[in-house]
């Protein structure tokens, strides 16, 4: 199981290679529950609860993209840095800073409880983001 | 770096005035040139519209009574190994070749900032390793947020923070010059701008509280204390509570880095002076989607990188800013 905040990949093909894979495992394990699920009615709220709940925000010429995400509790969000420079991803509630990120590097927290989580880029305060979680 | 004396070469090389990006006054006055001439008069060419100068003749300025020179660096960024310069450290090399050749020797050298990129394993003992062979009396730095945000700023404090107070800000004297240096790199979180803080404007209400108004101040710090580009953070966001302190004082040269390129603006008895950064340039306010690094071919990006020469003479009015680029 993931720990609630971590960070994979500084960087890299192989970090990019990695979350494909990463992800990719995840697509099958969705399919595979959404099977389970559409077998048998009555276990379909079982099912959605086996389901690892990801988002991705895309950091992208000094913005965060989406600016505000919604997100139901449990949901694990990940920031993928795109851009040529470093970033860093702080909560302005103190609860997180990432590592610095270079290009392709990426930080990831799981949100359990519902709130609204504001954060910016700890080396470029401008850029400032909202996780609103459900 | 031949020093021209050639006070026809008054022009900028390469750059027109900027814009006053606020709206302000617009950089190449009249009275700017007036002040120009003033300077000429005094055997220093001050240039106000931002451009490179290269005029100087200057020989006996440095060495005049109660007159010295001291030099700004900047955003030096070592850790940083893209494009348009993947080898900060040399250009850094470049930049104290430079300092080192000015003659006579400056008093003081001034780091404003982003000594090194995101506080990469290693950048802090280069610049330190570097900067140890300055020729000049004393070294004085402030953090830039690429400084501190990782840890924020034990690091810095630690290595470049004795005889600081607080987050890292200090004064001093220099022959009847008082130098402060402001970290506004910390207090950012609310609003995305720099910030100051309560603690340390108190602090620099008091400090300058004794001095008399025709004392000459010369605040240093990273992130500009005018509003260059909110939009891009490039201002600080409780820097009016901080200059209406040094509201009577007669002369006040603020100097910052952060936006990796020169720009200057004259407020009442305040001159505001943004530097080049020794490692990459950045887009001027606006003319990008962000203030990343700017992509200019190999052979170009040295004449927009630079280091800062700030003449003092005694009794002759505003410091003479003289910046030089090292291409």
């Amino acid at each position: 199981m993931e720990s609630p905040i971590g960070c994979d990949g500084r960087g890299g093909a192989r970090g990019v290679a990695a979350a494909s894979r990463r992800w990719l495992r995840l697509a099958l394990v969705s399919a595979a529950v959404a099977l389970l699920a559409s077998a048998g009615g009555g276990r379909r709220s079982v099912a959605a609860a086996l389901v690892p709940r990801m988002a991705e925000v895309r950091i992208e010429e000094f913005r965060f993209a989406p600016a505000t995400l919604e997100v139901q509790a449990g949901t694990t969000v990940r920031w993928v840095n795109h851009d040529e420079e470093i970033h860093a991803v702080a909560f302005v509630d103190g609860e997180a800073v990432s590592p610095a990120l270079d290009t392709d590097a990426a930080f990831s927290r799981r949100f359990d409880t519902p709130g609204t989580y504001a954060y910016r880029c700890a080396i470029h305060p401008h850029m400032a983001g909202t996780i609103v979680v459900r | 770096m031949e020093p021209q004396d050639d006070t026809a070469s008054l022009a900028p090389r390469s750059e027109a005035p900027p814009p006053a990006p606020d709206g302000g006054l617009p950089l190449a006055t009249r009275r700017g040139f007036l002040q120009c001439m003033a300077w000429a008069g005094t055997g220093v060419v001050w240039t106000i519209a931002g451009g490179v100068l290269s005029s100087r003749s200057l020989a006996a300025t440095g060495g005049a009574p109660g007159g010295f020179s001291f030099v700004q660096i900047s955003d030096t960024h070592i850790g940083f190994d893209k494009e348009p310069n993947p080898d900060p450290v040399a250009t850094l090399h470049e930049a104290l070749a430079r300092v080192n050749a000015l003659d006579p020797a400056p008093a003081l050298l001034i780091h404003t900032g982003d000594l090194t990129h995101a506080q990469k394993a290693g950048a802090f003992d280069t610049v330190a390793e570097i900067l140890r062979q300055a020729r000049v009396g004393e070294r004085f730095f402030v953090p830039g947020e690429h400084d501190v945000f990782a840890d924020g700023g034990k690091e810095f404090l630690a290595r470049f923070g004795a005889g600081t107070q607080g987050d890292g800000w200090r004064s001093f004297d220099w022959n009847g010059v008082h130098f402060v240096g402001l970290v506004n790199v910390l207090g950012f979180k609310t609003d995305g701008l720099g910030g100051l803080g309560a603690e340390q404007i108190e602090w620099l209400a008091k400090d300058v509280a004794p001095l008399s108004a025709s004392t000459p101040i010369v605040v240093y710090t990273h992130i500009p204390l005018w509003p260059v580009y909110a939009e891009w953070g490039w201002t600080t966001s409780d820097a009016p509570q901080a200059l209406a302190a040094l509201k009577r004082f007669g002369s006040v040269t603020v100097l910052n880095g952060h936006i990796h390129q020169v720009l200057q603006k004259v407020e009442g008895n305040v001159r505001f002076h943004t530097a080049r950064s020794t490692a990459f340039p950045q887009p001027a306010p606006g003319t990008a989607p962000g203030p990343g690094p700017l992509k200019v071919p190999a052979d170009q990006v040295r004449a927009l990188l630079g280091v800062r020469e700030v003449r003092y003479v005694q009794g002759a009015g505003p410091l003479a800013v003289i910046d030089e680029t090292l291409g």
